[in-house]
């Protein structure tokens, strides 16, 4: 099948890319663009390990094509941190113990970016609900929740602290 | 797991999906937010030499209040549903079902028109449909035309969408003054298809039922309309005794196929325990 040229915004820099029809949004980030930090998990579009933000939509590349990205606004993990600065959600999974093997996290990390562009304020049922498309393996949620709720009073201005025994003292 | 080589189109505007669609026949699969097709095309179970995306057409999108219906075009997607004002004021059971839809990044890209048309008896939309009387408007060479949800879901993966046609748009009659609905699903997880789950639209008048569907998910080849399940609450008070009835009779339509949820006995019992759940929170929710 012939090859086309697609041109989109990753992480804030323009990129274009030849693939087929058929490949993959995360064989592309992955293999063409030096973009690992979405992970492959299932491939199954059930784990949420490989979630993007494209168009201000959280999807699993595992199952977008890149040909219908063609125009689009994408961020990844790698445009989290800003000069050497990390983003809140960051700090909060840091802070929060959010992660164990840390595969998940980049997944994590950009579907509750995108949860708090629309709510800024979730509950704890909010944040369950809504991040029920990404899956932990390692261990319990009650971290990754705590994680995003340290990074939405961050984001709000808030004051913010670990909730995290030993690293309060 | 990569798809079979194809060819990729992406037209924008409705006659040229459909002069597509002509041209190619059955070598093109319309491609509408992806979550059912492209798990196919990777697992290879489907290889179309041609795919239309659907995602350009702005004709396809946007929600609206028209007539007495809440027509909604067929590329909406489930968070745009759940999302919607309109939605949650005149069919709040549209929104209860689409939060049960799969998981919130599917339901970023799944559209309630690929979710009816896909044909699958496990997707949730149809049930719902029917127990909304929903009408859908297909277009193809020859026209537009609108068929019922009753008569529109003959068969797993087979629909009474005509090759060439594609649908345009969900019409769903605003549920009067004395409605209550509800969705109730059993499902394992978040993200799986149900094990049963019941659509339920109840209309009561002075106290007894006026008018009554409902529609079973994931029970048979198709998403059954329970017809004289429906018709048992009619004249009743939708006491405990009506509701057992009505399940009775919904059970006895089920033919599900057994698998990993359950076999056939256990997935016709819960089909008979969400008819049974929805037929209370509806009645509680009447108003």
């Amino acid at each position: 099948m012939a090859k086309t040229v697609v041109s989109f915004t990753l992480n804030g820099s323009p990129v274009d890319v030849l693939v087929e029809p058929r490949e993959l949004l995360i064989h592309t980030l992955r293999e063409k663009l030096a973009t690992t930090g979405p992970h492959i998990g299932c491939d199954t579009s059930h784990c949420g390990a490989c979630t993007v933000d494209l168009d201000g939509l959280s999807v699993k590349a595992c199952t977008v094509l890149t040909v219908q990205c063609d125009g689009a606004e994408m961020l990844t993990i790698e445009g989290f941190a800003k000069a050497g600065a990390l983003h809140p959600l960051q700090e909060g999974f840091s802070q929060e113990h959010g992660l164990q093997c840390g595969f998940c996290t980049p997944g994590m990390i950009t579907r509750a970016y995108r949860l708090l562009q629309e709510n800024p304020s979730p509950t704890e049922a909010d944040i369950r609900f809504w991040m029920a498309g990404n899956l932990c393996r390692c261990t319990g949620y009650q971290n990754i929740v705590k994680s995003i709720q340290y990074a939405a009073a961050k984001m709000r201005g808030e004051t913010v602290a670990t909730s995290h025994p030993v690293l309060a003292e | 797991m990569i798809p079979r080589p194809f060819e990729y189109h992406a037209p924008s505007a409705l006659p040229d999906v459909i002069a597509l669609l002509d041209k190619y026949g059955d070598e093109a699969k319309l491609l509408a937010g992806g979550h059912s097709l492209l798990p196919m095309m990777k697992l290879r179970f489907a290889g179309p030499a041609h795919v239309i995306d659907l995602r350009k057409v702005a004709s396809l999108k946007g929600i609206a209040l028209e007539g007495g219906e809440i027509r909604i075009g067929a590329m909406t997607t489930e968070n745009e549903l759940i999302f919607s004002a309109l939605v949650a004021e005149h069919v709040p059971l549209l929104v209860e079902a689409a939060r049960q839809i799969a998981d919130p990044q599917v339901r970023y890209k799944g559209t309630i028109g690929g979710d009816i048309s896909h044909g699958d008896p496990g997707n949730d939309h149809p049930a719902v449909m029917l127990a909304l009387d929903a009408a859908f408007v297909l277009a193809g060479a020859g026209g537009e035309r609108v068929v019922q949800a009753a008569d529109f879901f003959l068969g797993t993966f087979e629909t009474a969408m005509a090759p060439g046609e594609v649908m345009t748009q969900i019409r769903i009659p605003v549920p009067g003054p004395g409605t209550g609905a509800a969705y109730a699903k059993l499902k394992r997880k978040t993200g799986d298809y149900a094990t049963a789950a019941a659509a339920v639209v109840l209309r009561m008048k002075d106290g007894t039922c006026a008018a009554a569907r409902i529609g079973l998910t994931n029970v048979g080849p198709t998403a059954l309309n329970a017809h004289d399940a429906a018709q048992a609450l009619l004249g009743t008070a939708v006491d405990e005794a009506a509701i057992a009835q009505a399940a009775a009779k919904a059970m006895a339509i089920c033919e599900p196929a057994a698998d990993l949820r359950g076999d056939e006995e256990y997935k016709t019992a819960m089909a008979g325990q969400m008819v049974e759940r929805a037929l209370r929170l509806a009645l509680s929710r009447v108003k």
